[in-house]
């Protein structure tokens, strides 16, 4: 039986820690405290000694290092995150969800037979483990409860990072990886995404989503950036339909910004988006749904159709 | 070869929508293909269009009738045959995790058993971005999550994983393989009136759990749904109102402060 336990794994690429690391500390003493157990860190591959030494931070209890392989890989990932599930036997496995976690967590879930809930928001005890999460592109929030031992993935900067040292005790733990487990072949990375302008500088931006709706009305979000003097960025939709460049998409898989002001035309705010664009010093909204998600994070709205308030607001800039 | 998608009908949300209870009332929600299975799609029929050999592409889906209309789309874009799995005890479940759903894929992929498989990386209402992986474990078939770049031969799938920052990570898994595709990865064809006709025409089997052999034990994955609601607002925007002049004119105060076009 789990006694309270709970396994967490943090994640790195390229030599560094990735941020979620440290909020996947936060969560888990959280919970570990809740079900009175033991907080378990694991770093698997990579310098593990140093990457040890910094995910020793307060609310730790015990850091396993498993030196096995550089970069990630889900194979090793998979086997080495079961394996130390079966050492611990936790109450609850942490993961982040991020896309690595999201190549790996659903394959431990399978193999371990326990229940899986992605993306969490909040985490609480009552008898099970109590997981909110977002649905419906963020506008209902959604509470599903599982049986313990169960793998949770958590959705990046919800849980505050953890920063004050710990006193974790640091433990290796060795896997027994068959070779012919190990199917999937990283062959390295590539950087995507440069281009003519980097949206990253800009000082004012004017972004635009799927409330455009075609390809030729982006010729009145150009018109505006040109009468603001503001740099025109979009989300992926955009993107992906080939109507603008990959450089100039914001999000988690394209630039982070901070400008001061980012003016958000026909964009709902879906997390991956935000992402990108949270750190703006003013955010302005456009968009027809009350409900809808970037509302939330908005210091200006206007609850209305784009299409009517942007000739407007070019009148009034055009020189 | 043969190329099996998964697809969901995902249902959105209107703009006015209430909850009632557990469930959101059918006449708030909206059905459409989910986005990332559109590219799915399009991948697979792709793969069919470009290889020399015969390649049957199957698409699978899980749900009611209704839910034939997204697939017929699917049949319309070049899918050759599709089955549907449903019953009564999948109608009845309050929440499928994406364990025991991918349990339920993993028995019409055993009985088609693909050279490869194509699912979205996630749906967009239930946001699990979890199942493409679980069902590749099930099959204990190698994977890879997030796909936005997809080369294949005959015994392998080399493909770009998309993560963060726009870092792409390039990687090789030899088939049979589960890929979860990322939109973006090419432009979803539409259907053509032809291809619609032709779908109408095209198998599309409606399958049980028993049919696959399953006990309905396998939703049993120890998940309860326990609440639905709006979440609160955390919003504390100004909101301008009244008419487009007036809220431009709001807009262009606030852009002013800013030291928006101050020269
Ligand atoms: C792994 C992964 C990575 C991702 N990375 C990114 C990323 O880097 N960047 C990114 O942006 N997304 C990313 N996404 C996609 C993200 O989940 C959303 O699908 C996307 O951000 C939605 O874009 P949108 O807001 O333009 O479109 P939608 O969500 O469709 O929103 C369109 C909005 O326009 C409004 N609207 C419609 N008509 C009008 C009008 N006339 N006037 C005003 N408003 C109107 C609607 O009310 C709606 O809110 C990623 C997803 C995944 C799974």
């Amino acid at each position: 039986m789990s006694d309270g336990d709970v396994l967490a794994v943090a994640e790195h690429r390229r030599g560094e820690l990735r941020p979620v690391s440290y909020e996947l500390i936060a969560a888990g003493r959280d919970l570990a405290a809740d079900l009175g157990g033991d907080l378990h860190v694991a770093v698997i591959g990579g310098d593990v000694d140093s990457f040890a030494e910094r995910v020793n931070r307060a609310g730790a209890d015990v850091v396993h290092t498993v030196d096995e392989g550089e970069e990630f890989n889900h194979d090793v990932y998979a086997a080495a995150t079961t394996a130390l599930f079966e050492a611990v036997d936790p109450s609850v496995l942490l993961l982040p969800n991020s896309v690595n976690g999201l190549d790996y967590a659903p394959a431990v879930a399978t193999r371990l037979s326990i229940p899986l809930v992605s993306d969490a928001v909040d985490l609480t005890v009552a008898d099970d483990l109590v997981v909110t999460r977002e649905t419906y592109g963020s506008k209902v929030e959604t509470t599903v409860e599982a049986t313990t031992p169960a793998a949770v993935t958590i959705r990046d900067a919800e849980w505050p990072s953890v920063e004050d040292p710990g006193d974790a005790t640091v433990e290796p733990f060795t896997v027994d990886i068959d070779a012919p487990s190990i199917r999937s072949t990283v062959r390295g990375f590539e950087e995507v995404g440069a281009g003519d302008v980097d949206i990253g500088e800009a000082e004012f931006i004017v972004s635009v989503g799927r409330g455009i709706d075609e390809e030729a009305n982006l010729e009145l979000v150009e018109e505006l950036a040109d009468a603001l003097d503001a740099t025109l960025a979009a989300s992926r939709p955009i993107v992906d339909n080939g109507w603008l460049p990959k450089n100039r998409q914001v999000g988690q898989s394209g630039a982070v910004v901070t400008p001061k002001v980012y003016l958000a035309l026909g964009i709902s705010g879906a997390v991956q988006h935000v992402a990108g664009m949270k750190g703006a010093e003013t955010i302005i909204a456009v968009n027809t749904d009350p409900d809808a998600p970037i509302f939330d994070i908005a210091d200006y709205g206007v609850v209305g159709d784009l299409f009517e308030v942007v000739p407007e607001l070019i009148e009034r800039f055009e020189s | 070869m043969k190329v099996l998608v998964t697809v969901k009908e995902v249902a959105n949300v209107a703009d006015d929508f209430e909850i009632e209870g557990l469930t959101i009332p059918e006449q708030f929600l909206e059905y459409d293909l989910n986005e990332w299975d559109d590219y799915a799609v399009e991948a697979a029929v792709q793969i069919a269009e470009d290889r020399d050999e015969d390649v049957e592409v199957v698409a699978v889906t899980v749900g009611p009738e209704r839910s034939e209309e997204t697939v017929r789309m699917a049949l319309a874009k070049g899918v050759d045959r599709a089955v549907r799995v449903w019953d009564d005890t999948l109608a009845e479940a309050a929440l499928v995790g994406p364990t025991a759903m991918a349990r339920v894929l993993a028995a019409v992929a055993e009985a088609e058993d693909p050279d490869l498989v194509l699912s979205g990386v996630q749906a967009a209402d239930d946001g699990f971005g979890a199942t493409g992986v679980a069902l590749a474990e099930h099959l204990e078939y190698a994977w890879a999550a997030v796909v936005n770049d997809l080369e294949l031969d005959d015994e392998t799938a080399s493909v770009r994983r998309e993560l963060e920052g726009g870092v792409e990570e390039l990687t090789s898994v030899p088939l049979p393989a589960v890929l979860t595709i990322q939109t973006g990865i090419n432009d979803p064809r539409y259907a053509s009136l032809r291809g619609i006709r032709q779908a109408q025409r095209k198998e599309l089997d409606v399958r049980t759990l028993a049919d696959l052999g399953l006990d309905p034990a396998v939703l049993d994955d120890d998940l309860t749904l326990t609440g639905l609601a709006r979440p609160e607002s955390e919003s504390d925007a100004t909101l301008f109102e009244g008419s487009a002049a007036d809220t431009a004119d709001d807009l262009e105060t606030v852009l002013r402060d800013a030291g928006v076009s101050a020269e």
